[in-house]
């Protein structure tokens, strides 16, 4: 009986074409799918609380039944031996992994387009890219393969996809979930994220994942809230939010802000209001700096963390003479240009003679960013309230400038660098495409980040703005 | 910021990533544009921003990137080869595979080959 979900899942991947000639979501199928799910339910007694329940995982994300490439040729074929403490921690929780999602190449990326695997395609418009880098994972979710998938965060690598995709996705306070398992790319930045078809799932599945792991030293030891209670409760009564201050910082509704997103973020706060909060406008003056500081930290720190990938240790090799020569030819095969971009820009930036100029001062302004959440947060504001992107999903192939692609970041890697948590909700659309509000967090504020969530979620259900529903996995 | 071809060369060589020279150009233009954009952070007044260099000074090393253990001749580090093949000790875990009459328990550390074993 219990592996009727799986098969569904399977089914549905199946009629939307997630494969590589159709919408690209699914770099691998896990072969023993359908059997984990029925020998997990004979072990588990049915009572977890995702027996049987697909889900998706992004190709960074240690698995042991299928590899682990990070959509890249260098990681090409490479099975990990041992398994991410989130997946782990899923499976425990009677999960069964149906596959792994395509990305941007070691997460690297806000559309899905740089992957070895080629591209993925967002399902409510396949010309149209999933945002990335999480974008496999968004899609499995708006397609309706699953109702949660795990992706990776760095600057805005869930929340950005989920907003495109118009579906739920979660980036976690830093040190909220264990990384173990996850392939390192900036470390100061990185977390393990959920995207989900609700609000509830993605509680549901963060209060699963999240916690103290002694194989993660950067793991807080923090209790775990009931994330799915406090979901709850925000979905009951009519002014869930009495007593709520909401923030609408200035720097996130810019006079270039494509216009439709400026109209559902409006149409939200004005909802939010509805549901008891007070809005209140506020000030992050040194958002302005967020691209700047980020694309200088995260490839200093990819610069080194790819240093592993030498043709030695891991994956492919191009052989040569000599030692040095394989260690330049395999990574100029292995990686793409985007990678190598980032290497190139992270090694430059922290190199004799421009490492004050670039890295120092970028984790300066960094301090600074993170001082604007903690003067708003102190100053009596419980929650911020943002858009998740500056525009809807844009056309695959649209976007060839780096830095242009950069800035499909600039609401969310503020979080990243501050290292709080925020969350990607459905507000309805523009030009028929998903829109995506974000909703922002003081450190460990998970539970209220949901709970105002939820009760957006529920009271914009019925909108005539909203979404079209993915269709269930089952 | 202007990034030259040679940066570029430099920084290739620093990261290990081989490069066809016939992409320096598209590389070093891409590089000084983005570069172009993080001139805006020169501008932000950090002052008050606790200068971590003064509570504990960070120690930078030079541009030449970390020793390549692999450069070292092979003998310094595996004395035997046979057939192409690096001849190593063999392991206390091997010892319930003991051939030849062997004892399981055999010492690790035996530098004399196992002739199945050796490869």
């Amino acid at each position: 009986m219990t592996g009727s979900l799986v098969r569904a899942a399977l089914d549905r991947a199946a009629s939307v074409g997630a494969g590589r000639e159709g919408l690209n979501i699914l770099v691998a199928v896990n072969p023993h799918a359908v059997a984990d799910a029925e020998s997990a339910a004979a072990r588990g007694g049915g009572q977890r609380l995702l027996e049987g329940v697909p889900v998706a995982i992004k190709d960074n994300i240690a698995t042991l039944d299928t590899p682990t490439t990070c959509g890249s040729r260098i990681l090409a074929g490479y099975v990990s031996p041992f398994e991410a403490t989130v997946v782990e921690r899923l499976r425990a929780a009677g999960a069964v992994v149906l596959g792994k999602t395509n990305m941007d190449e070691f997460a690297m990326g806000s559309s899905t387009e740089h992957s070895a695997y080629g591209p993925t395609r967002n399902p409510r418009d396949p010309c149209r890219v999933p945002g990335g880098s999480s974008g496999g994972s968004a899609a499995a979710v708006a397609a309706g393969i699953v109702r949660i998938a795990l992706g990776s965060e760095t600057g805005g690598s869930v929340r950005q996809p989920a907003s495109f995709c118009g579906v739920v996705g979660v980036k976690p306070t830093y040190g909220r979930v264990s990384r173990y398992g996850l392939v390192a790319f900036a470390s100061s930045l990185d977390q393990v994220g959920v995207l989900a078809q609700s609000v509830e799932d993605a509680a549901l599945a963060l209060g699963i994942i999240a916690g103290r792991d002694p194989r993660d030293a950067t793991s807080a030891g923090r209790d775990v809230p009931d994330y799915r209670s406090a979901v709850r409760r925000a979905a009951t009564g009519t002014t869930p939010l009495a007593g709520v201050v909401v923030g609408r910082p200035r720097e996130y509704f810019p006079d270039g802000l494509h216009p439709g997103v400026r109209e559902r973020c409006d149409a939200a706060l004005n909802t939010l209001a509805e549901l008891g909060a007070t809005i209140r406008d506020v000030s992050l003056p040194h958002t302005t700096y967020a691209i700047p500081v980020y694309y200088i930290v995260a490839p200093a720190e990819a610069s080194s963390n790819l240093a592993r990938f030498d043709g030695v240790r891991y994956g492919a090799r191009v052989q040569a003479e000599a030692v040095t020569a394989m260690y330049d030819a395999t990574r100029s095969h292995g990686f793409g240009a985007e990678v190598t971009r980032r290497i190139l820009l992270g090694t430059y930036v922290l190199s004799a003679g421009y490492y004050d100029a670039y890295y120092k001062r970028a984790q300066d302004v960094r301090t600074l960013i993170t001082a604007d959440f903690r003067r708003v947060f102190a100053g009596g504001v419980d929650l911020l309230f943002t858009p998740t992107a500056p525009t809807p999903a844009f056309k695959l192939g649209s976007i060839s400038d780096p830095y242009e692609m950069y800035l499909n970041d600039i609401f969310t890697a503020t979080a990243n660098l501050s290292g709080v948590p925020a969350i990607s909700v459905p507000i309805g659309t523009a030009e028929g495409l998903p829109v995506g509000g974000q909703i922002i967090a003081p450190h460990f504020g998970e539970a209220s980040m949901f709970a105002a969530a939820a009760a957006l979620e529920h009271a914009l259900e019925h909108s005539p703005g909203a979404p079209p529903p993915s269709a269930p996995a089952s | 910021m202007s990034v030259s071809h040679d940066d570029v060369r430099r920084v290739a060589a620093l990261a290990r990533v081989g490069l066809d020279e016939r992409r320096l150009p598209a590389l070093a233009a891409e590089l000084s544009g983005i570069l172009d954009h993080m001139a805006v952070l020169a501008r932000v007044d950090v002052a008050a921003v606790t200068d971590l260099a003064q509570e504990g000074e960070v120690h930078l090393r030079p541009d030449s990137g970390p020793p390549i253990p692999l450069l070292r001749p092979l003998p310094t580090f595996a004395p035997l080869m046979r057939d192409g093949f690096l001849i190593v000790p063999r392991l206390a875990t091997h010892g319930g595979e003991a051939r030849h009459g062997e004892s399981p328990g055999a010492p690790v550390g035996n530098d004399r080959p196992d002739e199945e074993d050796s490869a």
